[in-house]
């Protein structure tokens, strides 16, 4: 019987199996490991068989463009929620690592094989220079710049008619076949995923999460917080420009348009709404906001108005995001008790 | 001579577009990337006041000011005062509202149609030689005259002092009896009005444009930074710098490096002197 | 005891003034450390015994006044470098990494490029993996190895252990000389007479230490050489005894209309 002083709250506590899976003990039986293998072989082997079962070439591309974003998404995630700098303009290195490529293709006739990494290593030590300024200071400083330099860079392509102004660079090589265009970028998703995944569990990691947390302690350690910093942007950026330089091979051409809003913002919101911190949340919120966005095509710009009114709604009622949902109610049950 | 007047002219606007910035910033540090949405969005409502509705003139301005100030203030009250002091919320909080309104206004048909706001006063008139319209000599006057009452009005009034003791030192000013989330809203409202009577001076001078918005937060932006985060004096110095920086490229190189004179200024800036001019931000010392 | 007659002091400060805007917190602050010594370092609330440790540590900026390190001048230089040369400190207000378990706080110090030169704290870090050597080191300053503590969160341990946390923290670097902030604050006696033997234990392993302290009681069973501050300024400096004799340091600690009135009604 409840008496009129006891009062009810509700407790979380791990599951049992979450428990039982600590560390080795997860090979106790194919219980436990498939508890901890299952998700994650869903992921893959979900991700490895849509193109398969996508209904036509329309959203086989679709498909492949929500990967590229899932790409920008997750470098958003981990710069945000695991160093603490919040990047307002993924658009920058998207066009970074597209023009690179670009460039690449028609100006050196280097094949895709070869420009995408190009592009990767050299378009994210160009963004790390870049952005190097504001990474000793506050973050606002980080939001600020990285903020301009998309709009900055439309601007400057535009207004001195370089790299092709406003009719972009055209004539870009495209993959061998269009099965190989989607495997590589699923397969470097996965990889960047699982690895972004580790890396944060590793001491390297545990040092960028700390740059967020707690940088005095840092550099009483003895540690450079600016050099950390410059690590994970350049890593982050690394991802951006892959995704900007695989993106003007599937179109082909590459404009002004890589540095649009688009870039920028979706990343965030499909972050927010899938699960911020978990850097699988983005990549889920990727796949259900881009084929939204296709659907919302005639719309035209009220696309970016939707995603940002529920990016603020999210925002403001601190909603978990799915995969955060998600992974609460797989590790842990809840219960009412009274006390 | 030209440099002067014009750098001058265009000195004023900047800092008429960095005080409602600068204000918000100052008192709640909270980074309002929707100025320029604001902005815009105020050049509308006057639009819409004066020609969908037909309304005098100076009353649609006083209208559309109020109008913007009131969403500003309603915008913080219930949206942005819920992520207050999480820093990395409120930026993208404010970029995401800031996009909504301008993408909006993109949507909703106001692009193509050129929509202007008409000039206060139509003529011009030669100062030492050099030709200038009386609208820009309005707008350097009244420029001047509202960075005059602001400073009056900080130094005099109630609300003007709240504003600036919150600005200083918050923890001190709630210990007075201040409400911080009181004037927090106000100082949002007033910000955002600033926009506003900055969009019915400038605007006149060209059309109203969704794309300005853009431009427009990135110039309040650079001024702010360059005269540093929070100090209005160094807000308006670095109006100066920069406008007559901009003017002296435009003159000297092309019309087009106008933006990137914005963009060095406050990439400089940060490697130079983080704090800015004038900033009151220490970066490291005060936190430990 | 020779390395106290070392000629040169291991940390020379001189002539160090912070202004914080119009309150001068520090005014021309200049002492010795020599090697192996442990300095106290003492005075009331406001004095600027932590202003102190933030401009040798390098945290704040000096308005002026030098700092010199085994004769190197390291004033101006930032904080992460003067740790890598050998300089480390805790914090008053503790900064233990929350949400990572007591072990997995010191890998982000045996990851520091000095722990790497130097080998981390008896050996680990360059051989072994730093979660191990993480946990020694929790072992060396008193955590129960073969207990749960080490692995508990450190949101979720008391304040004695993780004030060893802090120390732990500045060991894993392998310093020269260690800066505690007011470590025993905060701590029951019984917890101080556990930090006894630990700090007696540093010192025998050659470690210059300066203690920023309030618990007068305690600090002096470990030290014998104090300096006093008061309002930024250094009053004294000398053993405990002749200190605490000295008529201006009691006014500083008690008010000089304190003193006065004791000394009127004794």
């Amino acid at each position: 019987m409840t008496l009129p002083s006891e009062q009810q709250r509700k407790e979380r506590i791990d599951r049992g199996i979450k428990i039982r899976t600590d560390s080795i003990y997860a090979m106790m039986s194919y219980r436990e490991l498939s508890y901890l293998a299952l998700p994650r072989l869903i992921l893959i082997v979900g991700m490895l068989i849509i193109p398969l079962v996508v209904p036509s070439m329309y959203w086989q591309r679709v498909f492949t463009i929500s990967c590229i974003y899932a790409l920008l998404a997750i470098s958003f995630d981990f710069l945000a929620h695991y160093v603490g700098l919040v990047s307002l303009g993924g658009a920058f290195f998207v066009g970074i690592g597209g023009y690179l490529a670009a460039i690449a293709n028609t100006s050196f006739g280097l094949p895709p094989w070869l420009t995408v990494p190009l592009a990767t290593l050299i378009g994210g030590s160009l963004c790390t220079l870049l952005l190097l300024p504001c990474l000793p200071l506050r973050g606002v400083y980080f939001a600020i710049v990285s903020l301009m330099y998309p709009l900055f860079m439309a601007r400057v392509i535009e207004a001195l008619d370089i790299l092709g102004g406003t009719d972009g660079i055209m004539g870009i090589d495209s993959f061998p076949n269009r099965w190989a265009e989607q495997y590589f970028l699923i397969c470097i998703l996965l990889l960047i995923l699982f690895g972004a995944r580790r890396l944060v569990n590793m001491d390297i990691g545990l040092v960028l999460r700390g740059v967020k947390d707690n940088d005095q302690a840092i550099r009483a350690s003895g540690i450079s917080v600016t050099f950390y910093k410059s690590v994970a942007v350049f890593l982050a950026s690394a991802m951006g420009c892959m995704s900007g330089a695989c993106l003007v091979h599937i179109y082909m051409w590459s404009g002004i348009s890589l540095f649009a809003l688009d870039f920028s913002i979706i990343p965030i919101a499909a972050t927010v709404i899938g699960g911020s911190g978990t850097l699988v949340g983005p990549l889920l919120g990727c796949l259900i906001l881009v084929p939204i966005s296709e659907l919302l095509r005639d719309f035209g710009t009220l696309r970016i108005v939707f995603y940002a009114l529920i990016l603020v709604a999210f925002i403001i009622f601190r909603s978990e995001g799915i995969m955060v949902y998600g992974q609460r109610k797989y590790h842990q049950f809840e219960r009412w008790i009274k006390f | 001579m030209e440099i002067l007047v014009y750098g001058t002219i265009n000195s004023v606007m900047l800092a008429l577009y960095a005080l409602g910035f600068a204000m918000v910033y100052g008192v709640s540090r909270l980074p309002n990337f929707a100025h320029g949405a604001l902005y815009v969005l105020s050049g509308f409502i006057t639009w819409s006041f004066l020609n969908s509705l037909g309304l005098n003139y100076l009353l649609s301005i006083i209208l559309a000011m109020l109008a913007t100030g009131i969403l500003g203030a309603l915008i913080y009250q219930f949206v942005l005062i819920r992520v207050r002091g999480m820093e990395i919320s409120e930026i993208i909080a404010s970029y995401a509202i800031g996009l909504a309104i301008l993408e909006g206004l993109r949507w909703g048909g106001f692009k193509g149609m050129t929509y202007t706001l008409p000039a206060f006063i139509s003529g011009s008139t030669e100062i030492a030689g050099v030709p200038v319209d009386y609208q820009r000599l309005l707008v350097v006057g009244i420029g001047i005259a509202v960075v005059a009452l602001l400073w009056l009005f900080t130094h005099y009034t109630r609300i003007g002092l709240a504003l600036r003791g919150m600005a200083q030192d918050e923890r001190a000013a709630m210990m007075l009896g201040i409400d911080s989330d009181l004037m927090a809203v106000t100082a949002m409202g007033f910000g955002s009005m600033l926009a506003a009577l900055a969009a019915v001076l400038l605007l006149p001078l060209g059309n109203i444009v969704v794309e300005s918005g853009y431009n427009i937060l990135i110039l309040a932006i650079a001024v702010c930074v360059v005269g540093g985060l929070g100090s209005w004096l160094g807000a308006v110095l670095a109006a100066f710098l920069i406008g007559f920086a901009q003017i002296l490229t435009v003159v000297y190189l092309g019309s087009h490096y106008q933006m990137v004179v914005a963009l060095l200024a406050i990439i400089l800036t940060l490697i130079i002197k983080p704090s800015g001019l004038f900033g009151r931000q220490k970066e490291l010392e005060e936190r430990v | 005891m020779d390395k106290i007659l070392n000629k040169e002091p291991i940390l020379k400060v001189s002539g160090i003034t912070k202004h914080f805007g119009g309150i001068k917190a520090l005014s021309d602050v200049s002492f010795d450390v020599h090697e192996g010594e442990i300095l106290g370092i003492i005075g009331p609330n406001g004095s600027g015994k932590t202003t102190v440790v933030n401009c040798i540590t390098g945290f704040v900026k000096k308005t002026s006044g030098h700092v010199f390190f085994r004769g190197k001048d390291i004033s101006r230089k930032p904080p992460h470098k003067i740790a890598d040369m050998g300089v480390a400190r805790t914090f008053q207000i503790m900064r233990p990494y929350y949400s990572l378990p007591a072990y997995k706080n010191l890998v982000i110090p045996l990851f520091s490029p000095r722990s790497r030169r130097t080998g981390g704290w008896r050996g680990g870090g360059r051989l072994g993996d730093r979660n191990t050597v993480g946990i020694d080191i929790l072992e060396e300053i008193g955590f129960e190895r073969d207990s749960y503590v080490p692995y508990k969160l450190a949101a979720t341990l008391p304040t004695g252990y993780l004030k060893r946390l802090e120390l732990a923290r500045c060991l894993a670097l392998k310093p020269e000389i260690i800066i505690c902030d007011e470590i025993f604050s905060g701590l029951s006696m019984s917890e101080i007479a556990s930090m006894v033997p630990l700090i007696e234990r540093l010192q025998m392993d050659g470690i210059t230490l300066i203690m920023i302290e309030h618990r007068l009681r305690e600090l002096f069973r470990v030290t014998d050489r104090i300096m006093v501050l008061n309002f930024g300024e250094k009053l004294m400096e000398g053993n405990p005894k002749t200190v605490m004799a000295n008529e201006e340091v009691k006014a500083a600690y008690f008010g000089s209309q304190t003193v006065q009135e004791v000394m009127d009604h004794a």
